[in-house]
């Protein structure tokens, strides 16, 4: 069998569409797990063969009990893929379930496949600079995807399955979730803009980043982004503009990097990019490795003057 | 307080580069370093040693050069070390059993403290195995701590919620890179480290359990990072406009 599951629906339906894929390969049946409260049929429209819809005391989301939960479905021992969400709690999820049915995992992959009745994964390592091709030798084969890797397979309406109750109680452990704040969210979308500004350490306080936005303003589908310094550390934009490794990963058409100087952690969260433009005061700052344009020069006197010609040019 | 944090030697990712003829990255002669977020793992355990008393081990599982540089997080204020030389698989299964084995002979343990992830591999996955193997509670992706006596709470960020976990010891707790600045050791701290004491364990005699990976390395390819890398740096409303003209070309300024 090949199990899907995440606590985010959208991620689920993303990860029946692959599920769907591998279980044709396998000749295996494809099952969406369920804990907690909401519609299981729509895994059946789309995708999945069945649904465990387990009942748990648990509110929310913990890795621990939720590790415990999926290791008691999966106690027999013939399944073969048990697919999570890339998400934070996929990703804390993941490496728990492996670790208690003594088998591989992989985290984040670019690509699943089978080959030869093995499971085949590959996953950007090195900081982007190179591609793990990895075999599993363990079963079931624990697979992290990112969200959006895939895209749900269309609603079918006339699709059937079998809803499977299980009632499973698991022991609670130590610890518990004392508190869940909501951060207000500004809006942000790097990773589906355009263009995007970046702003680094170049920026000599907050209220020049106001300048990046006036640049940005000139492109349709713009965002500010920004790199880890000045989300983290010096907390200038909330973290929906960090883009890196551990931020936001994106790919728009045009990437404009402004006083950012191109640590790998950086380059690593903007190589899908289509163009990347660096500015930047020190010739010999990284991020020129790693763009198609640079203007060596003061962000302060380089963005006024780029605003005016790229108007002007648009005019 | 008794606190192991557990750390990783990885090869310096920045330094990598991509074979041309073969497509493999090159890693000979790389520098190795410990993986940076492993190093707040060390900054944060010493902050709490220091508020609420107790001892700090530093833990390695890797290649038995690591020695050198475990000394840099004693000289940081871990006050031992235990080194496991392992060149076995580097399957996270396989050395996280070794690690659990090991904090099991180190004995007692409140607080394990590990990075999110290396920088290496970024995968994440060392803390929640060790916590499994070990049967504790996990709090991962901590970006603060509060610990007291009895109790510790970790604040994380969790797709734009803040969710505050907490619970009682033995506990195993990942941090994130914005937790704090790791620092830098003095010369006399350097210098300090070296009598401080460091055990070497052979990871045979930690696991009763096969090590057999679960996973295989098929291959490793290099992902070339192509890029026109055309740099003007002569005189600036030169540049800008030349740089606008190739935009333009490009078709990215729509």
């Amino acid at each position: 069998m090949v199990l899907v599951y995440s606590e985010d629906k959208d991620i689920t339906l993303e990860l029946l569409s692959k599920g769907s894929e591998l279980t044709e390969s396998l000749d295996e049946e494809l099952s969406a797990v369920l804990i907690g409260e909401d519609d299981p049929d729509q895994y059946i429209r789309h995708g999945a063969d069945n649904v465990f819809v387990v009942k748990t005391d648990q509110e929310t989301f913990k890795a621990e009990e939720y590790s415990d939960i999926l290791v008691e479905l999966m106690k027999e021992g013939e399944d073969e893929v048990l697919l999570l969400g890339a998400d934070k709690n996929g990703q804390e999820l993941a490496p728990r379930v492996a670790s208690k049915l003594d088998t591989g995992c992989v985290s984040e992959c670019t690509a699943l496949y089978v080959e030869n009745e093995d499971i085949i994964t590959e996953r950007v390592i090195y900081s982007g600079k190179a591609l793990a091709v990895e075999r599993f030798d363990s079963k079931p084969a624990v697979v992290t995807v990112p969200p959006k890797l895939f895209d749900p397979l269309p609603e079918d309406e006339e699709r059937s399955g079998e809803l499977i109750e299980k009632e499973i109680e698991v022991s609670p452990y130590p610890s518990k979730i004392v508190d869940i704040k909501e951060k207000e969210s500004v809006g942000v979308d790097v990773e589906s803009a355009e263009t995007i500004v970046s702003c680094g350490r170049g920026f000599d306080n907050k209220e020049d980043i106001e300048i990046a936005q006036e640049l940005a303003n000139n492109f349709e589908g713009n965002a500010v982004g920004c790199s880890r310094p000045i989300s983290a550390d010096l907390n200038w934009l909330p973290e929906e503009h960090w883009i890196g490794l551990s931020g936001h990963k994106v790919k728009p058409r045009l990437y404009i990097a402004v006083g950012i100087s191109g640590q790998i952690q950086h380059i690593a969260g903007i190589r899908d990019s289509d163009i990347i433009l660096a500015i930047n005061k020190d010739e010999d700052a990284l991020i020129f490795e790693s763009a198609d344009y640079g203007i060596v020069g003061d962000l302060y006197e380089v963005l006024p003057k780029l605003i005016e010609a790229v108007k002007e040019k648009k005019t | 307080m008794e606190i192991i944090v557990c750390a990783k030697q990885i090869v310096d990712v920045s330094d990598i580069k991509i074979d041309d003829k073969t497509n493999e990255p090159i890693l000979k002669g790389v520098d190795d370093k410990i993986s940076d977020i492993d190093k707040n793992a060390v900054e944060e355990g010493i902050k709490i040693k220091d508020e609420l008393g107790g001892n700090l081990t530093v833990l390695l599982v890797g290649p038995s050069e690591a020695t050198e540089n475990i000394k840099e997080l004693l000289a940081m204020g871990a006050d031992r070390a235990v080194m496991v030389p392992w060149d076995g698989s580097s399957s996270y299964d396989v050395v996280s059993k070794i690690i659990a084995g090991a904090i099991e002979k180190i004995g007692d343990h409140d607080l394990i403290l590990c990075g999110e992830a290396s920088l290496d591999l970024f995968s994440g996955q060392t803390g929640p195995r060790i916590a499994a193997l070990l049967d504790l509670p996990q709090i991962t992706y901590a970006q603060s701590l509060d610990a007291e006596d009895e109790k510790i709470v970790g604040h994380k960020d969790v797709g734009g919620k803040v969710v505050s976990i907490e619970s009682t010891y033995p506990v195993l707790v990942t941090v994130t890179k914005e937790i704090n600045e790791p620092r830098l050791p003095s010369l006399m701290d350097i210098l300090g480290a070296s009598n401080k004491p460091m055990d070497v364990w052979d990871a045979e005699s930690l696991v009763s359990d096969d090590l057999q990976p679960g996973l295989e390395t098929v291959e490793i390819k290099g992902v070339p990072m192509e890029r026109k890398k055309i740099v003007f740096h002569d005189d600036l409303d030169e540049s800008i406009e030349k740089v606008v003209e190739k935009l333009a070309k490009e078709g990215v300024l729509g």
